[in-house]
């Protein structure tokens, strides 16, 4: 797993920040997935910057989602499943044996594609995470910590009256925001989102986005999505990925006006994908 | 022509008419079948049915109903003697009438004359051909039996004959009626689905009929016994019903059997409940993928062992096992080596039944927990939570309600189970608490009461009939709360 040596991770680490751009929260190096004997991610490198929004675009099927999963290692509950490479937050290798998985999925937050609340109310959803970390002891501290993620996600307005309801009877664009609300109340430094607004109409989507683009002051983001304007709307860095191989990376800006590579041209102008 | 030849018959005009209705349609569509209303394969089926299925209809009732018209003819010809016996001595009477139509018809004509000329006795002849005539055969049988033969022979000869005119009349009207803009596959489909209805109100109506043959025998036994003293009664003997005897009725008191069954079933559920939730969780969440594919059909082959069997277990092993168990730790405890559990108790049936509802209780709620939605479970393991926490938390409380359905679904079979309890829980009636002592339950005083010779007269035999519908209602009552709780389920989750 440890294939880069320490002073290379440092190396890069310092040139980012020479280079002006924020500093590295996550690296990868030569990631590869296999589901069982099909290979289904090449040799991928990315870096994440930290309090910045990285997209991830692609046709479908290209790896995207099956990258982002290994960032908080979801990748392990498929057992056919397997990572090889090196990935680390904050310098740490994710994958490395003295790192415990439940840790890393409390600093690496996942928001998914279809809204996923608990058969819970919309308390007890949001205070879910906080509850199996051990986050807060008393009622004041829990009743604190639901009513900052409900707000910073932009829900608490709307269900600030019925916080005892069920969280599966809120309309599908709030369910989402709950869903990013429980993220957000574990405290974590990454949120991954894998096409959080696939399932939401245009205003949910709206409002969704907006979101993303506040919660990058807190945390670093990674968004999976299909749609182009998504990306060029809520991104400050954009990868493209394709048939499992990342194709190129970079400003969000620079892809959308003047990509280097032809493929991720004739994706974003829609001919092909 | 004998039923089965009509019936092959009218088989095969089937098949001729499903031939024909194809072809027919084909025909009729000048080269282009694009043009009929139906695929031709329909019109065939909607021929075949109209040649079939009247006829076949026609000849089931005919069967079944012109047996009895016979009969009541021949015997308005019997003596008036014989009309004013009590009606039980008249079925006797035309089943001796029909055991000598039987034998008639297999004499050979030179035994048959040698009968009507009076030189051999009717009943040795019949002995000869192998109809055993019980008792003495009275002098109007002869003829009452020819009678008899005569009018089947007719009756038959007009059953072939209208069921064959009914197929061919269906074939003919099928036949005219094929045409392109004719609608075969909906009528076809039209008489699938009444089919289909038929299937399904023979369960209905077979429960229905059980409920009300049972009801009618209940009420029987409470025209003997009022239902306070069964409901409420605390004492249940019985005793034997002797012929003739009205003062012998014994006390039928339902407490007893009542606290027996749902002691031991408690017992059973408190061993299946968690053992089988435990194993359920475990196929589902743990397990890899090939050890559940082994494991989980041998945790069924326990689903398959007849429960006879765990009541050999039950009383070989199990029983004996807790006794002695019992005796040791008497033995370590007071110093004095007695066992305090019985060997057939209430503990030792509802170990036995125990076991054998884990199987029922894992497979139910394995397939309940397999159905929460695996976004549930990525949501919480992508918080954070480990995969114990997932289960506790969002997995059970998700799957709860289908889990406590699938409990009372299994409750009302510890509540039916009877062979388990009659070798591990013995037969004494007994009202107690203490779980090492011996108590029964509903089912097995029902065995108890109808077994050996019976008059269905007797409180003693028709309780029996007020026990079962007791245990009926309590299952129902189980199985509709139990359905209840699954709907709500499903409403709230999806």
């Amino acid at each position: 797993m440890n294939i880069m040596s320490e002073a290379a991770v440092e190396e890069t680490l310092a040139n980012r920040v020479a280079e002006e751009q924020a500093p590295v929260k996550m690296l990868c190096r030569n990631v590869s997935v296999h589901y069982g004997a099909d290979q289904a991610l090449y040799d991928v490198d990315l870096d994440v910057g930290e309090h910045q929004v990285t997209a991830l675009i692609g046709p479908s099927g290209c790896g995207k989602s099956t990258f982002l999963r290994c960032l908080n290692r979801m990748n392990d509950t498929i057992d056919i499943c397997k990572v090889s490479g090196d990935i680390r937050l904050d310098g740490e290798d994710i994958y490395s044996p003295s790192i415990d998985v439940v840790e890393l999925r409390a600093n690496v937050g996942m928001v998914f594609q279809k809204p996923n609340p608990f058969p819970k109310s919309i308390y007890e959803n949001v205070a879910y995470g906080p509850r199996i970390h051990g986050l807060a002891s008393s009622k004041a501290e829990f009743d604190e910590i639901v009513e900052k993620s409900l707000t910073r996600a932009g829900l608490f307005e709307e269900v600030k009256d019925r916080l005892q309801s069920p969280g599966t009877g809120l309309s599908g664009g709030q369910q989402q925001r709950l869903c990013i609300a429980r993220a957000i109340a574990v405290g974590p430094q990454v949120i991954l989102m894998d096409e959080p607004c696939s399932a939401l109409d245009p205003i949910a989507t709206a409002r969704v986005e907006e979101l993303i683009d506040e919660l990058r002051q807190k945390y670093t983001i990674v968004i999976v999505t299909h749609s182009m304007q998504q990306a060029a709307r809520v991104s400050q860095r954009t990868a493209m990925f394709h048939l499992g191989k990342l194709v190129e990376e970079g400003a969000t800006d620079k892809m959308f006006t003047n990509p280097d590579d032809q493929r991720t041209q004739d994706y974003i102008t829609g001919r092909f994908g | 022509m004998s039923t089965a030849t009509t019936i092959l018959i009218v088989l095969c005009l089937g098949l001729v008419g499903y031939l024909a209705g194809r072809f027919r349609s084909v025909k009729l569509s000048s080269g282009t079948p694009q043009s009929l209303h139906s695929r031709p394969g329909y019109y065939g089926w909607f021929v075949a049915i109209c040649a079939t299925m009247p006829a076949l209809l026609l000849l089931t009732a005919w069967v079944s109903i012109s047996p009895a018209i016979i009969d009541n003819r021949v015997f308005d010809t019997l003596p008036d003697a014989v009309q004013t016996l009590p009606d039980s001595d008249h079925a006797l009477q035309m089943s001796k009438v029909n055991a000598v139509a039987q034998g008639l018809s297999r004499l050979t004509a030179e035994q048959r004359q040698s009968f009507e000329s009076g030189s051999e006795d009717l009943r040795e002849l019949m002995a000869q051909t192998g109809v055993a005539v019980a008792g003495d055969i009275e002098s109007y049988m002869p003829a009452a039996a020819t009678l008899l033969l005569e009018q089947r022979a007719a009756s038959a000869n007009y059953r072939t004959l209208l069921v064959l005119v009914l197929a061919v009349a269906g074939f003919c009207y099928a036949w005219i009626q094929v045409g392109p803009q004719m609608r075969a596959r909906n009528r076809v489909e039209a008489v699938v689905l009444g089919m289909l209805i038929i299937a399904s109100s023979i369960a209905i109506l077979t429960t229905v009929g059980i409920v009300l043959s049972m009801i009618s025998e209940t009420w029987r036994f409470f025209s003997s016994v009022p239902p306070m003293e069964f409901f409420f009664g605390t004492v249940w003997d019985p005793r034997f019903a002797a012929a003739g005897d009205t003062d012998s009725v014994g006390q039928f008191g339902l407490v007893p059997l009542l606290a027996g069954t749902l002691y031991i079933a408690l017992v059973a559920m408190v061993v299946a409940v968690p053992i089988g939730l435990y194993a359920a969780i475990f196929m589902s969440e743990y397990a890899s993928p090939r050890l559940r594919s082994v494991a989980k059909p041998l945790l069924e082959v326990l689903a398959g062992i007849p429960t006879i069997v765990y009541g050999f277990f039950a009383l070989v092993t199990v029983g004996p096992f807790l006794r002695d168990i019992s005796a040791q730790i008497n033995g370590l405890v007071l110093g004095e080596v007695s066992s305090f559990i019985q060997a057939q108790s209430v503990l030792t049936a509802g170990v036995v039944m125990g076991i054998m509802l884990i199987p029922f209780v894992s497979s139910l709620s394995d397939d309940i927990i397999t159905a929460v939605p695996r976004s549930l479970r990525d949501g919480s393991l992508g918080l954070g939570a480990t995969q114990s926490e997932t289960v506790r938390r969002v997995i059970i409380p998700a799957a709860l309600p289908g889990i406590v359905g699938a409990l009372l679904l299994t409750g009302s079979r510890a509540i039916g189970e009877t062979m388990i309890v009659v070798l591990a829980a013995g037969v004494a009636a007994r009202l107690s608490i203490n779980p090492f002592e011996p108590m029964t339950t509903v089912t097995v005083k029902i065995v108890n009461q109808l077994t050996g010779d019976l008059e269905f007269t007797s409180p003693q035999t028709l309780v029996a009939f007020a026990l079962g519908l007791t245990l009926f209602f309590i299952t129902l009552g189980l199985n509709v709360y139990a359905l209840y709780i699954v709907r709500k389920y499903r409403e709230e989750y999806e």
